[in-house]
């Protein structure tokens, strides 16, 4: 397989020399835009796999370029800033990033959100089956296995946790999940998702305290987390 | 500008209640007495404001007086001469009044302003030289570390560059949440803190606080003791979990490796209790007062620490209405506790 190749868009020198070699020492290739513009053309010329974009650009709003970068680019796009409200995460979210990372952040991380990036951008609705580990959910027959036992969800409980399923690795805000789930007259509503997720997570984790694959983003919303890799049951083809 | 045109209101119309109820009462007080009446009110009205809602209300009542007390009434003729000198001099007081109450007012405030500057000042001093320190020593800690390892010294071996690697990252942590507790403070001195109320699973909040402590490589346990079924509570949780971070990141840095940090969280009729406390060495007690100030440390302190932590946590829990808390355990240790006011919801889900 080709290596994916990985846009940064960052005017800090310093910042873009260590993802480089972060990034190209874990495989991946790289190319590097220091400008707002810059960047929007390299992305238009070689549609890369996935963008790393930093907000604060010395010549256009990190805010605006990703407003651009959706209006054609369908890949993944991960957002590093320095800027950790929660507004300015849900807003960024809300245009269309599909993760983000404040900065400083462990290269671990970083490494982790990639990975799961680019695997969910590859999937794609196509897969109907999610495997992570001792769970599995299968979208086609709506059923949900927890170490080859049936789990017994409500229909909201289930709507939800595939709805996370199908967005794996991707943050979903908690006004995106009512809205989608609930309604839009719900949107106020975050202590029903919060019970919601409570069993859910009661259901199909170890340690509900220690959630392994419904995780919270503090103040923002959820990510589901599959690791297939440690998945012994399924072997893929193709 | 909508305050000003407040005071306009509130002036005129105080000016006009005070003449009406003399109109009224006007058959058993001489007219002059009225101007006395007048006259004070709008002292009054000059103690608490601007000068030109006053200078207004002064000249109104000058010719309300006049036109509605002064025989002959219900015109601006003045009969008599003690009248006209009266009126005058009406006019003049009410403006010297009005005048000197501004100025008075003006000094107040310059004096109270230089004294704020010098207190700030004062403050300054002292962060400048903890932070200076609390700044350095990470950045002179990575500069070393990084200048041993481009040396190209071959007596490194790899475990010397092991080390030399990891003080750099604990350094740049360190240096991290200096940073981190700066920026906090600088917003709770702007006074921008608004707290954005919604719902918070208190025991999820720990559990992912705690995470992230442990994360940084800390030498003590942490004990959480949390009933499953605590309710929702309604509270700001990024100001709550940065306070507990704080306190956690306290106990961690000033108890012995091994300790035990317990971590209690309850919640009585609507008032969320959370206790931390270890089982260290606890507090000097004649400086448990001050532990919450700004820039506070304690006497014997162990190197590191701004004297910001603990003062963020005061901030952003009074923020929530709340307050903390810091007492002794009999037992040995330091129990903060937290309490916060808060709706609570015991929603549940039918299964």
């Amino acid at each position: 397989m080709n290596k994916a190749e990985i846009l940064i868009i960052d005017d800090e020198e310093q910042i873009r020399r260590m993802l480089e070699i972060t990034l190209k020492t874990n495989n991946y290739g790289v190319t590097e835009a220091a400008t707002g513009n810059e960047g929007l053309v390299m992305a238009s010329n070689h549609p890369p796999d996935l963008i790393l974009l930093d907000l604060g650009l010395p010549d256009k709003n990190g805010m605006i370029i990703l407003q651009e970068l959706r209006e054609w680019h369908t890949g993944p796009i991960i957002i590093l800033s320095v800027q950790n409200s929660e507004e300015v995460i849900i807003r960024a979210l809300d245009k269309g990033a599909n993760d983000y990372l404040s900065k400083p952040f462990r290269t671990g991380e970083l490494l982790a959100r990639i990975r799961s990036a680019l695997r969910s951008s590859i999937m794609e609705e196509s897969e109907p089956i999610i495997n992570s580990k001792d769970l599995q959910i299968d979208l086609l027959t709506r059923t949900v296995r927890k170490n080859d036992k049936l789990v017994k969800l409500t229909n909201t409980e289930y709507n939800l946790l595939s709805l996370f399923a199908r967005n794996d690795g991707k943050v979903l805000t908690h006004q995106y999940l009512l809205r989608a789930v609930w309604g839009p007259g719900f949107i106020s509503q975050s202590q029903y998702l919060r019970v919601f997720i409570a069993q859910i997570r009661k259901k199909i984790e170890d340690d509900p305290n220690r959630p392994e694959h419904l995780l919270t983003e503090s103040g923002v919303g959820y990510r589901f987390i599959s690791t297939p890799d440690s998945s012994p049951i399924v072997s893929r083809i193709g | 500008m909508t305050g000003n045109r407040r005071q306009y209101w509130l002036s005129l119309g105080l000016v006009l209640v005070v003449a009406t109820v003399c109109y009224v009462i006007s058959a058993y007080l001489g007219y002059r007495v009225i101007a006395f009446i007048l006259l004070l009110t709008v002292s009054l009205i000059a103690i608490s404001f601007d000068i030109l809602p006053v200078l207004v209300s002064a000249t109104l009542s000058a010719f309300i007086w006049d036109f509605f007390f002064i025989p002959p009434r219900f015109n601006f003729h003045v009969g008599n001469t003690d009248d006209a000198i009266l009126l005058g001099m009406y006019f003049v007081i009410a403006m010297i009044s009005a005048v000197l109450t501004y100025k008075i007012r003006q000094v107040e405030n310059a004096s109270r302003k230089k004294e704020e500057k010098a207190n700030t000042l004062k403050l300054y001093d002292t962060l400048l030289n903890s932070l200076s320190h609390e700044l350095r020593t990470p950045i002179a800690t990575i500069i070393a570390a990084t200048d041993n390892l481009q040396s190209g010294n071959d007596n490194l071996t790899g475990e010397n560059k092991d080390e030399l690697i990891n003080e750099i990252s604990k350094a740049s942590l360190r240096l991290n949440q200096q940073v981190e507790n700066l920026l906090n403070m600088s917003r709770l001195e702007s006074g921008f803190i608004k707290p954005k109320i919604d719902w918070c699973d208190v025991g999820e909040l720990v559990y992912d606080i705690t995470r992230k402590i442990e994360e940084n490589g800390i030498t003590q346990k942490i004990s959480i003791n949390i009933n499953p079924n605590l309710p929702l509570i309604k509270t700001d949780k990024v100001l709550l979990g940065q306070s507990i971070y704080n306190l956690l990141n306290n106990a961690s840095l000033y108890t012995r490796p091994g300790s035990v940090i317990n971590i209690i969280a309850v919640i009585h009729v609507d008032i969320l209790q959370l206790i931390i406390e270890d089982n260290g060495e606890g507090f000097p007690s004649g400086e448990i007062g001050n532990v919450f100030d700004k820039f506070y440390r304690l006497r014997y302190s162990k190197a590191g620490g701004t004297g910001l932590g603990l003062s963020i946590v005061k901030g952003f829990i009074e923020a929530l209405k709340g307050n903390v808390r810091l007492e002794n355990i009999d037992t040995g240790g330091a129990r903060f506790t937290i309490e916060i006011p808060c709706e609570t919801s015991y929603l549940t889900v039918s299964p």
